[in-house]
């Protein structure tokens, strides 16, 4: 196909100087560049906070450590959980989202180019912001150290009396400014897949990933407000003498949760339905089969984005809220596990009677059906409220919620990575270096996150910089921090992995995975304009129907 | 693989979708929603729980002639967009200026009644939770006309320089959703500051 | 697809497998191990020893044994279909591709929808047991106050005040004796955690929280803060010591006096009361009354100091008050800075607070 013959973006040898090549990513408003941008800019914060976490877990390896002091180790978790949320997954996620939406439903880009740019630039910001702390640090007058108030900030720790200096602000000031980022991609997210659908597909045809998506950028839009809000007003009070969060002038604490929980709920449905969105696309193709049940998955996630807004005290339990509150907490999340459990039932039966190939993509998406189905039910044990009151707060809570984070998420975006990298780049990566990389990784995160749930259920709190010893605690803190080197070999395989396939790894071609959704119908990497002539469909798999003209899909959905 | 149309075009009808513009506004709108509702709860929140200084009942007046503007501005708007999808720019002008018109006399008209509350009756955003849940919830509000105002004005201005013509009617109208969501969030603000609450 | 390479498929699959399952059988082993084989200086959930702990431990074991039995069905079709639908051999035609199922659909719906309703009511009533449980006539009544990193406790009723360790009788449960517990804090949100007596419940600034005890044997528990509230959360221990009904009357009585008087240490109560001290401390029947810090007028009826981070012994004492960064970095204890015959006075003072 001639437009397989067309350079590659990325290794481009050509004739232009580095520099106006730098400048064209700098400029560009093309979602398949800023895609690439937000992943990078996501991978190389996934490092930073991996340092910050082995920091803490060097200095819990053994009790009453001096790794580090109570001062560097409180910013140390509050930045870990800080940067891994909004300046990893979140950005990360919108990559892979402004990368593939387009081309998969047969459009040339986003619906707002420019607002695209800008919200890359806003989150990346963001982020800059937030670790200007670290430096604005004791050497500049005034300008704080890096925030050590917990990645949830609880009113009244943040208020000027037990925060002074500008370490807070710095946090506040950050998350606005990404969260301007986030709410612009919703945007986009939301009126690139309503309006920019290219003829024949209607939203039931459309790929699970632009629904997911679709589903996840509303709920930014709901969900992202809330913390905005909740920032604004936190500013005003730490600089303008306001009184929300001041307990002196009858003031609420509990007010800030409930606002932070309002957006904080629904943001882990956002970062992991967008998970759920690569694990649709890659199961479906390594099983040879559709998707099982596309109409159900879809108003599965619908039902999630809603009933995921009404159970965000479940992180409230213990705050003393009346028993009515609690059992209706309660119940909402044990529902909101229904259409997230059945998912995985879909995924099996998508599985069941394929031929299944275990390339990594479809390593990564089987590791995740194990471990998301854990999470899911240690997350069933957190929802019944008594219970909650012995787990909360401890490392049982660390452990369940790095299960969903890690293992069920990373996971994903792992396998998204491989998946698509042939795409992205034109080239293929070395399959044994991801194996490797797959079980290293694998050993690592069960070594810290299986047991780490042993020291919540035997008293261990979260946000300690040191324990007591003989309180049984020991041996699984030392066993939780060996995993961790596992894990930090398993992602220096995979950047070895990437760097070394961008440069050697073998021309992918259009469509190497034989799949069936329209980015595997253009070149590898796609041109700027990604499709010659706007393609027209039929069902929602609309290459299965090209590759099969006596059996396509559309005569059965 | 064929390089052509991934399958054979029949005769259907139209492929229309909505209007990006339009979906984008929608959603621009419902986030800002969101912003004002936290804010809301938290002014309902926080209504009788001051531990001291001015009340509303105190010291809070109807601001009806301002109430008045501000809702009448989404008439005008409304109908200089009208009056633009029907090619009649000069109207179009005219009733564009008369929104600024009223826009700006809502917000001086705040900013006088701010002044009385700070000056006369000593009510700020430090002095008790109603100070801060007023001004913070109306002072967004106002922020948000502010910013309308601002994008009013360049239009404006563009008109004035002859570059706006009646194809443009439909980014208008796009703007003037803004423009009523402010006014239905003031008629919100109105209703549980002045009434509800006082 | 290019998968002529990839025929070992399965040996690289049954490995994999057989490791997850082995990892999980270490992990089971594990964690039924540890809920067993706890010294009682381990403040296991699964070891419950008050009636509180005990309503959680019964509806823990209700929902382990059912998410339990959920992961060995959903792991086992999981292992099964990993295995028995692995690609084999060379390439052959596409399976049959089946679009989904109305009936399985709704019957894996209907069924979580059900566990999820039988779950709940179990639930519902252990948050009512506990929640809403009277205070009996027999209770004692205690008010905790949570500071920046120490734990306040006045028994209004018996008109006591000390810190850091509670004491509460044991409860029979004919004659029940509980202990009610108010929650305040004075700065920042803490959360008071002693799992083998109860869950825990946070103590909010301008907000009263209510939980209660009701320990069924004597002992110590240990527990620790639980909301992250500032720089030494992390040694902002618990104890509860649970006495027997004389046991408890009689520590009652002696927490009742006012500070014992000796004028062999007339000069360290002079340094005493008239350095900063007072300002922070209060010994009762003195002219120390201040709130800021730890009531030390039965200093040393205490195990430990600064909330457990250091036990309770002349050098200890000595340490804490001239650098209290060596023990608790953060703690709002200030360097006193005295010199060595003042600080020696002032301790020999101390030591005669029981």
């Amino acid at each position: 196909m001639a437009s397989e013959t067309i350079a590659l973006n990325l290794v481009d040898r050509g004739t232009r100087p580095i520099g106006d090549r730098l400048h064209d990513w700098v400029v560009t408003v093309d979602h398949k560049k800023l895609g690439i941008l937000y992943i990078l800019y996501a991978l190389l914060f996934l490092v930073i906070g991996g340092i910050e976490a082995t920091i803490i877990r060097i200095q819990l390896v053994v009790p009453h450590n001096h790794f580090v002091s109570p001062q560097v180790f409180n910013r140390m978790f509050t930045m870990h959980g800080t940067t891994m949320i909004f300046f990893v997954f979140m950005p990360m996620l919108f990559g892979f989202g402004t990368y593939l939406i387009p081309l998969m439903i047969g459009a040339r880009d986003m619906a707002f180019p420019r607002l695209n740019a800008f919200s890359f630039w806003m989150t990346a910001f963001g982020g800059l912001l937030l670790y200007f702390s670290f430096i604005g640090g004791n050497g500049l007058y005034g300008a704080g150290n890096a925030p050590d108030v917990g990645w949830f900030a609880y009113a009244p720790l943040t208020s000027r009396a037990f925060s002074p200096g500008h370490s807070t602000d710095f946090w506040t000031l950050g998350l606005l400014v990404s969260g301007f980022g986030s709410i612009g991609t919703a945007v986009n997210f939301i009126a690139t897949i309503l309006c920019m659908r290219c003829p024949g597909m209607t939203l039931g045809k459309m790929p699970l990933l632009a629904w997911l998506n679709l589903v996840m950028a509303g709920m930014v839009i709901l969900a992202v407000s809330p913390l905005t809000a909740a920032q604004i007003m936190l500013s005003i009070d730490r600089y303008l003498g306001a009184h929300f969060f001041d307990s002196q002038a009858g003031g609420s604490a509990v007010l800030w949760m409930h606002f932070f929980w309002i957006f904080g709920h629904p943001e882990v449905y956002i970062l992991v339905i967008p998970a759920f969105a690569f694990v649709s696309e890659i199961i479906p193709v390594f099983s040879r089969k559709p998707i099982f049940g596309y109409p159900v998955m879809v108003a599965a996630t619908v039902c999630i984005g809603f009933v995921s807004f009404s159970v965000w005290a479940h992180h409230m339990f213990t705050v003393g809220m009346t028993s009515y509150a609690n059992s209706f907490f309660t119940i909402t999340t044990m529902v909101v596990g229904v259409p997230t459990g059945i998912k995985i039932f879909n995924w099996i039966g998508t599985m069941w009677g394929g031929k299944i190939q275990f390339r990594a993509p479809m390593l990564f998406c089987v590791g995740f059906l194990f471990q998301f189905l854990t999470a899911g039910l240690t997350g069933i044990m957190l929802s019944a409220s008594p219970f909650n009151w012995q787990l909360s707060n401890s490392y049982f809570v660390v452990a369940h919620f790095h299960y969903v984070l890690v293992g069920a998420i990373l996971f994903t975006i792992f396998g998204a990575f491989y998946y698509w990298f042939p795409k992205m780049t034109g080239r293929m990566y070395n399959e044994t270096f991801a194996k490797w990389h797959f079980w290293l990784f694998l050993i690592g995160f069960h070594l810290t996150f299986d047991f780490m749930h042993i020291p919540g259920m035997l008293g261990m709190p979260r946000r300690i910089y040191t324990y007591e010893p003989g309180r049984g605690w020991e041996i699984w803190n030392l066993i939780v921090t060996i995993g961790v080197i596992f894990q930090i070999a398993g992602v220096l395989v995979f950047v070895f992995n990437l760097l070394r396939s961008l440069v050697k790894g073998e021309t992918a071609g259009s469509d190497p995975w034989d799949a069936w959704t329209l980015e595997w119908s253009t070149s590898s990497p796609p041109p700027e304009y990604n499709f010659a002539k706007i393609p027209v469909v039929k069902s929602r798999r609309p290459l299965w129907d090209i590759k099969h003209p006596e059996d396509p899909d559309w005569k059965y959905e | 693989m064929s390089s052509g149309a991934i399958a054979r075009p029949l005769i259907k009808p139209e492929w229309a979708l909505p209007s990006r513009g339009r979906v984008g506004m929608f959603t621009l709108i419902a986030a800002e929603a969101a912003i004002f509702t936290i804010f809301v709860v938290a002014y309902i929140f926080y209504i009788d729980k001051s531990l001291s200084g001015p009340m509303p009942k105190d010291v809070l007046e109807l601001p009806i002639f301002n109430t008045v503007c501000l809702l009448s501005s989404s008439v005008t708007i409304h109908l200089a967009v009208r009056a633009l999808r029907n090619a009649k720019v000069g109207a179009f002008g005219l009733w564009w200026f008369v929104t600024i018109a009223l826009g700006a006399i809502f917000l001086v008209g705040t900013a006088r009644e701010w002044q009385r509350l700070i000056f006369e009756k000593g009510l700020t955003i430090s002095t008790n939770l109603f100070g801060t849940t007023y001004y913070s919830l109306v002072g967004l509000h106002a922020f948000h006309v502010t910013a309308g105002l601002i994008f009013l004005a360049i239009g404006m201005i563009f008109t004035f320089l002859g570059k706006v013509k009646p194809e443009h009617s439909e980014r208008a109208e796009i703007f003037s959703l803004y423009w009523h969501f402010v006014d239905a969030v003031w008629v919100i603000v109105f209703t549980v500051v002045y009434v509800v609450g006082r | 697809m290019k998968a002529a390479r990839h025929e070992k498929e399965w040996g690289r699959v049954v490995g994999p497998v057989a490791g997850i399952l082995i990892l999980l059988a270490a992990v089971l082993l594990a964690a039924s191990l540890c809920s067993a084989a706890t010294g009682p200086a381990v403040p296991s959930i699964f070891k419950p020893e008050s009636t509180p702990a005990d309503s959680i431990y019964g509806l823990s074991l209700l929902v382990l044994a059912v998410t339990g039995i959920i992961f060995v069905i959903v792991f086992s079709l999981l292992a099964y279909v990993v295995t028995k639908f692995r690609r084999r051999a060379s390439d052959g035609p596409e399976p049959p591709q089946v679009y989904g199922s109305n009936q399985i659909e709704i019957a894996w719906t209907v069924i979580p929808v059900l566990i999820v309703l039988v779950l709940f009511m179990a639930t519902a009533r252990v948050i009512h047991a506990i929640q809403d449980a009277r205070e009996p006539k027999g209770a004692i009544e205690v008010t905790a106050i949570g500071h920046q990193f120490w734990w306040e406790f006045r028994y209004p009723t018996l008109g006591i005040v000390t810190a850091n360790e509670l004491h509460v009788p044991v409860s029979d449960p004919s004659h029940p004796t509980p202990t009610f517990l108010k929650l305040l804090s004075a700065d920042t949100d803490h959360s008071f955690w002693v799992p083998r007596l109860a869950g825990k419940t946070d103590l909010i600034p301008n907000r009263v929280n209510k939980m209660w005890i009701d320990p069924h044997e004597t002992g110590l528990y240990v527990g620790q803060c639980a909301q992250y509230c500032g720089m030494q959360h992390a040694k902002m221990l618990l104890r509860v010591y649970v006495d027997s009904p004389e046991q408890f009357e009689q520590w009652v009585q002696e927490e009742k006096k006012p500070a014992q008087s000796s004028d062999a240490v007339n000069e360290g109560r002079r340094i005493f009361e008239t350095t900063a001290c007072i300002n922070c401390h209060t010994v009762s029947g003195t002219v120390a009354d201040g709130r800021f810090g730890p009531d030390l007028t039965h200093l040393m009826s205490r195990d430990t100091i600064a909330s457990g981070a250091a036990p309770n012994t002349p050098e200890n004492l000595q340490t804490w008050i001239q650098e209290p960064d060596a023990i608790k970095p953060g703690s709002l204890m200030p360097a006193m800075k005295l010199n060595d015959h003042d600080l020696n006075a002032l301790t020999a003072y101390l030591e005669t607070l029981r």
